[in-house]
C-alpha cells in the first residue's frame, strides 16, 4: 500500500493503515523493545564522526609531538620540540599576517551586506533580480571564481579594460604580481565571492521584522535612518555577530582562493596553505601537525569569545 | 513636500539605483568577460579586447575541446556519482540519526548529542594533515570512495536540519503507528521519512552545491587523472591548456552552467536553505 498519511494513521481503523502480512513481524516489537534500537540508528553517523573527526584530531595531537616524514612506519617522540620550533622561527607566523587583509575585508564585506540588504528590504524596482545577481557568486565552483579573477586580473584583462575605459590607465599595475598589491586582490576576489552570503542572511533577518513595526515608526514620524538605527540593527545584531566570528575563522583558514590562483606565490601564502606545504611537499608531518593544532586552538578562542558576546547564537564551522 | 524635498528624496532614490546597478556591473562583468572569451578563437583572444564581442556567437569549438582534450566528460560523471552516492548517504544517516536523538531515550544520548555538537568547532581544513593517514589506511586514498567518506563524516549540518525539522512532526503520529503494530523502522521508513520532504530538499540543496564545489577533498585524495571531479579537472587546465585562455574559459562556463540551471529553477528554495543552514 502506499505511504500511511497522518490522517489515515491517526484514524481508528488499524487494519486499513497495516497491511496483514507485515502484521505479526511488527507486532513482536511493536513498543521499540529492543534497548539496541537507538544505537543502531546513531550507530553509522557516530563511527563516521569518530573516524573521521575524532581520530584525525587525536592522532594530529600525537604527531605534533614527533618528527615523522608521513611515509616511514616509525615516528620519533620529540616532546614539545615542534612547538618550541614554532615559536622560534617567526616567518613561520609571519603568514598569518596575510589573514589580517582577509579579515579587512570582511568588514568591508559587511558593510556592502548591510547596506544592501537594508536597501532592498525596501520597495525597489527588479528586488529579485538584483539579490539574485548579488547571491549568485557564492554558488559558484570556487575553481571557476579563481580562473575568472586570473583572467581579470590578468594584464590587459578585464580590471584594466575597466580602468582604461573609465580614464583611470594610472591605476593599472600587477594585480597578482605586486607583493604589496596582491592581498588586497585576493581579499577583493573573497568579498566577490561571499558577499551574497552574508547580504542574503541579513536579508532574511531584516524581512522577519513584522511589517507593523515599521508602519508605527512611520506614523511616529521616524524616517529611514531612524528606522535602520532603531529597528533594523537590533533586529540583526546577533545575526551581525555570528558572520563576524564566522568571517574571522575564516580569514584565519583562508586557502582556496589564494591556493588556486596563486599556489601561495608573491607574498600570497596563508597558515592553511604553509601547513598543507609542510606536509605535503616536505613531508614534515610533525611540524605541520603543530601549526595545524595552533591554528585549530585560535579558531576555537574566537569560537569561545564568540559564544561570550552573543550566547543565543550558535557557531557551525564544518 | 517643499521643491527641496522632493529634490532630496529624487536623488536619495537615484544614488540608491545607481548603487544597485554598479554592484551587479562588478558582479557581472567578469563572468560575461569570460563567457565572451570562451566563444572566441585563439588569434582572437590575443588579438581583441576582452570586450570586443567574438566574431562569431556560435563558435563552440572552445567547448569541444574542453569536453574531449580536458577531460570534462569523466570529470561531470566523477562528479555526479559522489554527489549521488553521498546525497543519498547524507539523507539516510543524517535522518536516521536524527530520528535517534530526537524519540529515543537511551542511556548515552546525551555524550552522543555533545560529541556532534564539539565537532561543529572544528574546522575541517585544520585536520587534513592527520584525517589523510585515515584515509590512507583504509586504503580509500586515489578513489572516488575517499570522498565520499568524508563528504559522509563530515556532516554535521543536516543532522542538525534534520534534527530541527522532526521536532515539529507530532509524536502522536509515530504513538498511531505503534498502536497498529508498526515497528520502529516501519515508523521511520513510512511515517518520518516522508513527512521530511521539505527538510531532505534543504539538505540536497546545501550539500548538492557544497559537493558539486568542493575542491580541496578531491584536490588532495584523488590525485589520478581519471578520478578528476569538475573542480581539480578544471584547476589542471592550467598546465595543458595555460596559454589558452579561451579554453579555460570555455572549462569555467561549462561548470557555471549547472549552478545558474539549478539557482533559476529552485530560487526560492535556495535563498530559503541557506538561510537555514547557516544559522543554527
Amino acid at each position: 500500500m502506499a505511504t500511511p498519511t497522518p490522517t489515515s494513521l491517526a484514524d481508528d481503523a488499524p487494519a486499513l493503515a497495516v497491511p496483514p502480512a507485515g502484521r505479526s513481524r511488527r507486532r513482536r516489537s511493536a513498543r521499540r523493545g529492543h534497548p539496541a534500537t537507538p544505537y543502531l540508528y546513531v550507530a553509522a553517523a557516530l563511527v563516521l564522526l569518530i573516524v573521521f573527526t575524532y581520530i584525525p584530531v587525536g592522532s594530529m595531537f600525537w604527531y605534533s609531538l614527533t618528527v615523522w616524514n608521513g611515509l616511514s612506519p616509525t615516528k620519533e617522540f620529540v616532546g614539545a620540540q615542534n612547538y618550541i620550533e614554532l615559536a622560534t622561527r617567526p616567518e613561520l607566523f609571519e603568514v598569518l599576517k596575510v589573514s589580517l587583509y582577509y579579515i579587512g575585508a570582511s568588514f568591508v564585506q559587511m558593510a556592502l551586506a548591510l547596506y544592501f540588504a537594508t536597501v532592498l528590504s525596501f520597495n525597489v524596482r527588479f528586488r529579485n533580480l538584483f539579490k539574485g545577481v548579488l547571491f549568485f557568486p557564492y554558488l559558484i565552483n570556487g575553481v571557476a571564481i579563481g580562473m575568472i579573477f586570473l583572467y581579470c586580473f590578468a594584464p590587459g584583462g578585464t580590471l584594466d579594460s575597466v580602468l582604461a575605459l573609465i580614464g583611470l590607465r594610472d591605476v593599472q599595475q600587477q594585480w597578482l604580481g605586486d607583493p604589496g598589491v596582491i592581498n588586497f586582490s585576493l581579499a577583493g576576489t573573497s568579498v566577490w565571492r561571499y558577499l551574497g552570503l552574508n547580504f542574503v542572511l541579513f536579508l532574511g533577518a531584516i524581512q522577519s521584522i513584522p511589517a507593523y513595526i515599521y508602519e508605527a515608526a512611520e506614523l511616529d514620524g521616524a524616517n529611514r535612518w531612524d528606522q535602520f538605527r532603531h529597528i533594523i540593527l537590533p533586529g540583526i545584531k546577533s545575526i551581525v555577530g555570528l558572520s563576524f566570528i564566522l568571517a574571522i575563522s575564516g580569514s584565519l583558514s583562508v586557502f582556496e582562493i589564494p591556493y588556486i590562483m596563486t599556489g601561495g606565490a608573491n607574498g600570497s601564502e596563508t597558515f592553511v596553505i604553509q601547513t598543507v606545504t609542510m606536509a605535503f611537499k616536505f613531508h614534515k608531518f610533525g611540524l605541520a601537525s603543530a601549526m595545524a593544532v595552533v591554528l585549530l586552538v585560535i579558531v576555537l578562542l574566537v569560537t569561545w569569545v564568540q559564544r561570550k558576546l552573543f550566547p543565543d547564537e550558535k557557531v557551525n564551522l564544518s | 513636500m517643499t521643491l527641496s524635498e522632493r529634490l532630496r528624496a529624487w536623488t536619495a532614490s537615484a544614488l540608491k539605483y545607481l548603487s544597485l546597478v554598479v554592484a551587479c556591473l562588478i558582479t557581472v562583468l567578469p563572468l560575461a568577460v569570460v563567457a565572451m572569451g570562451s566563444l572566441k578563437t585563439n588569434e582572437e583572444f590575443l588579438t581583441t579586447g576582452p570586450f570586443d564581442a567574438p566574431g562569431d556567437w556560435f563558435n563552440f569549438h572552445n567547448y569541444t575541446t574542453a569536453f574531449t582534450q580536458g577531460g570534462m566528460l569523466t570529470a561531470f560523471a566523477n562528479t555526479a556519482f559522489i554527489l549521488l552516492v553521498s546525497l543519498a548517504g547524507t539523507i539516510i544517516i543524517g535522518s536516521m540519526t536524527a530520528y535517534a536523538l530526537d524519540r529515543f531515550e537511551f542511556r548515552f544520548k546525551q555524550l552522543v548529542v555533545l560529541l556532534f555538537l564539539l565537532a561543529t568547532l572544528v574546522p575541517g581544513v585544520t585536520t587534513q594533515v592527520a584525517t589523510f593517514q585515515v584515509v590512507n589506511q583504509l586504503g580509500l586514498f586515489n578513489t572516488r570512495w575517499s570522498a565520499i567518506a568524508l563528504f559522509l563524516g563530515t556532516d554535521i549540518v543536516s543532522i542538525y536540519i534534520f534534527l530541527q525539522f522532526l521536532r515539529g512532526i507530532p509524536r502522536e503520529l509515530d504513538e498511531a503507528a505503534a498502536i497498529e503494530g508498526a515497528n520502529s523502522f516501519t515508523i521511520y521508513w513510512r511515517v518520518i521519512l516522508p513527512l521530511m520532504k521539505p527538510a531532505i530538499a534543504t539538505v540536497m540543496i546545501i550539500k548538492g552545491i557544497a559537493i558539486y564545489n568542493e575542491f580541496y577533498i578531491p584536490f588532495l585524495y584523488m590525485p589520478s587523472p581519471d578520478l578528476n571531479v569538475i573542480s581539480t579537472s578544471l584547476f589542471r587546465f592550467t598546465g595543458p591548456f595555460g596559454a589558452q585562455w579561451e579554453v579555460i574559459s570555455a572549462g569555467v562556463i561549462l561548470v557555471i552552467v549547472p549552478t545558474l540551471i539549478v539557482f533559476l529553477a529552485l530560487q526560492r528554495f535556495i535563498y530559503n536553505g541557506f538561510t537555514a543552514g547557516a544559522t543554527k
